[in-house]
């Protein structure tokens, strides 16, 4: 297996889905001349044509709307925001069209559209361009949220992605691109959309988390297990549908939680797993659950700020040692 | 200088005393040593003997009130001292039975510290009197282990599952030393569970149902050869996830017997009979720690599979604890059926608003008499409690033989 980054799973699960099926199609701004904002897309304009690669004008609203459009006509777009954040121009387009259209009319429409979208903190980019806002998205029943934490899933869940009927939102934390992990090579795999994960098997207590707070806690883990402290790690992979399977099930042999999210404490992810494992496990707890999560404030530009606001390995070895 | 007469510790569990009467008034002079008061700890009555003396000032206590160890109960001084003061502060006196002023009392008792330690707490501070974690809480209750016995070594001196696997390992070695042929467990101690809000809800619909309609009970038996082998057959033609019970059979029964007799298909609402226009029938089903009744609806029209599937998916729900708000509505006439538990026959209590329930025994091979020949065959007894405000004894007891009939010749449960 080839140890690739993030970026590189990515892109090479855009190009196989567009080889396999000529109704993937590419749209955002500047995915196509310019490559896109990450590089993600970077020689497919050359490779697919101006047709199946399309820049769009610089409005969400766009494409959002026509992304939707697409697919609800047969075709399979995968629309790319730029951040994230710019995609809360573009909610009505994912939550009132793309989210609900097969439910509202009786299951004769699909919207088969895949929204991929950067994300979260620390790079700097003021408290505007550094939302963590997945679960505003993940509210949403109608719509799937998927947002992986190392390059094999993020292939095998965009492929899925692609292929699946209904309408994805594809999260990606901007500061994972860099991130490297062993990726079959030429194998066409695919992640199945709602399933948990265990990243690492421990007996004292169990992480649940996503996303970056995965390399968080992996780090984490590190520390804790020279102090003779075994956690378990399950990665969510993907907020909606939620698989709690694994969570429970790790929490029976562990009896304790930890719950690390980048996004902000006040009725984030971690308050609704935390709430899942109370209503399915409560007999099995042992301690109460904590929640690391980003500070509750703006996230600041300032470097140190930032850092501070951020989640980090100190604050989830902290958690964990307040309740072991 | 003037100075309070404070409430002694009298024994090592004693907590609060009650001043049970003065001996001295207001203005007399007492030296150290008199016996001033007498007091109640939980054991016994004693003398209070001051440790102060001078003149007798004010009582802060009066007779009967509960005081707490180290509380104010008098003020001893110079007769001409100002002790407004300490009035003001000897206020802190709980007057007998209140409740609040208590654990500030406790809190501020010498070694107890910012969160009291389980056994200050004993007796409903916390769920079941300790602080204790859930699974700590299941695994006690599993092995049988009194919580009260257990160290805390958590945060706030929680007890935690380890703390109870330490006592479970100990408690079993200790007295196997000591003493070992005095097995006497645990289990034989009274316990008090705390209902469930279920155990409540059915404690309070059986009361209303049973302190307010006047129930009687009419019971008939019925052959039940026929159903079984028509059964046996059915049940040769169908998936297993549609294979038919004999209570499937006997709420069928109960619908179609329903459609001659509306009046037992009914609630009544203190002026007025209501008829219900649809015959659903409810399954009571035991579920740990209680019954629900899971409600079929429309049962007189839905052919016998489609009862079976209706009742088979409902009541699993029910078990796992996942049921639909709609498997319990609409409910108009009930079955209770031990038949699973080898009982000759039972009565039930009506479920509220219906106004009967049909309680159904174990079918048995019994020795019967056919045409005057004594043979063995299948009998089951149903009983039915109804409300004598709505229908009397003759018409329960058509019912019963109509619903008799249709068991007996079942081939009318598949028309």
């Amino acid at each position: 297996m080839a140890r690739i980054t993030m970026r590189q799973a990515i892109t090479d699960a855009l190009r196989e889905e567009m080889q396999r099926d000529e109704n993937v199609f590419i749209m955002g701004e500047e995915v196509g001349v310019w490559g896109g904002t990450y590089a993600v897309t970077r020689d497919f304009y050359a490779e697919f044509g101006e047709k199946r690669v399309r820049d769009t004008p610089i409005s969400e609203m766009v494409i959002g709307g026509a992304a939707a459009g697409a697919a609800m006509n047969g075709l399979r777009p995968v629309a790319e925001f730029m951040t994230i954040n710019f995609a809360f121009l573009a909610l009505d387009a994912i939550v009132n069209h793309a989210a609900k259209v097969h439910y509202m009319f009786g299951g004769n429409i699909r919207c088969p559209v895949v929204f991929r979208a950067p994300g979260g903190g620390g790079r700097q980019l003021g408290a505007t361009h550094s939302h963590t806002p997945d679960v505003i998205f993940a509210h949403f029943p109608g719509l799937k949220v998927v947002s992986p934490g190392s390059p094999y899933d993020a292939k095998g869940l965009l492929k899925s992605a692609i292929r699946t009927d209904d309408p994805v939102l594809f999260i990606e934390h901007a500061t994972l691109y860099q991130v490297r992990g062993e990726v079959p090579e030429g194998e066409d795999y695919t992640v199945p959309i709602g399933v948990s994960d265990i990243k690492r098997e421990g007996s004292d207590v169990t992480i649940v988390t996503y996303a970056q707070g995965l390399q968080v806690a992996l780090e984490a883990a590190n520390i804790l297990s020279r102090e003779g402290i075994e956690a378990e790690i399950v990665d969510l992979r993907s907020l909606r549908p939620l698989d709690m399977g694994p969570v429970l099930k790790s929490i029976q042999k562990t009896f304790k939680a930890v719950v690390v999210e980048e996004g902000h404490r006040s009725y984030g992810i971690g308050a609704e797993i935390v709430a899942r494992i109370q209503e399915d496990g409560f007999d099995y707890l042992d301690s109460p659950i904590k929640r690391v999560a980003q500070h509750e404030v703006p996230l600041p530009y300032s470097r140190d700020l930032e850092q501070l606001a951020l989640i980090n390995a100190g604050r989830v070895v902290e958690a964990v040692k307040e309740i072991i | 200088m003037a100075e309070y007469i404070l409430m002694p510790k009298l024994g090592f569990d004693m907590r609060e005393g009650v001043l049970v009467s003065w001996l001295k008034g207001p203005g007399d002079l007492i030296n150290k040593g008199d016996v001033v008061a007498e007091i109640e700890s939980d054991k016994a009555t004693l003398e209070l003997e001051t440790q102060v003396g001078g003149t007798l000032l004010k009582l802060l206590a009066n007779e009967g009130d509960v005081v707490p160890i180290g509380g104010n109960l008098a003020i001893v001084g110079d007769s001409n001292e100002n002790i407004n003061g300490l009035v003001k502060n000897g206020s802190g006196t709980p007057p007998a039975g209140n409740q609040d002023q208590e654990p500030p009392a406790k809190l501020a008792a010498p070694g107890s510290s910012k969160t009291p330690m389980p056994e200050s707490t004993s007796g409903g501070a916390w769920p079941g009197g300790f602080k204790a974690s859930p699974v700590a809480r299941r695994l006690a209750n599993e092995s049988g282990i009194d919580l009260g016995q257990v160290t805390g070594t958590g945060p706030g001196g929680r007890i935690r599952r380890a703390d109870v696997e330490k006592y479970a390992e100990t408690a079993t070695i200790t007295p196997a030393k000591s003493f070992p042929p005095t097995p006497l467990p645990v289990s034989l101690e009274s316990k008090e569970i705390p209902t469930t809000r279920l155990r409540q809800a059915i404690g309070r619909r059986m009361v209303e149902s049973k302190t307010t309609i006047p129930h009687f009970y009419v019971t008939t038996e019925v052959d039940m050869g026929p159903a079984l082998a028509l059964r046996k057959e059915i049940n040769r033609l169908l998936p297993d996830e549609q294979k038919v019970t004999v209570n499937d059979m006997i709420v069928k029964a109960a619908a179609q017997a329903l459609r001659s007799y509306p009046n037992l298909n009914a609630s009544f609402t203190g002026d007025k009979v209501v008829r219900h226009g649809q015959i659903n029938i409810g399954t009571a089903v035991a579920i740990e720690g209680g019954l629900l009744t899971v409600v079929q609806q429309n049962t007189e029209l839905s052919p016998l599979a489609q009862i079976a599937v209706d009742n088979r998916n409902m009541i699993a729900r029910a078990r796992v604890g996942k049921s639909r708000s709609g498997d319990f509505e609409g409910g108009t006439f009930t079955i209770s059926n031990l038949g699973a538990f080898d009982v000759d026959h039972f009565i039930a209590i009506i479920n509220p608003p219906d106004a009967c329930i049909m309680a159904i025994g174990t079918a048995k091979q019994v020795p019967v008499v056919v045409d005057g020949e004594l043979t063995v065959g299948w009998r089951m007894k149903a009983t039915i409690s109804a409300d004598h405000r709505v229908t009397d004894g003759a018409e329960a007891a058509q019912y019963m033989q109509h619903f008799k009939g249709i068991m007996e010749d079942p081939l009318r449960l598949l028309i």
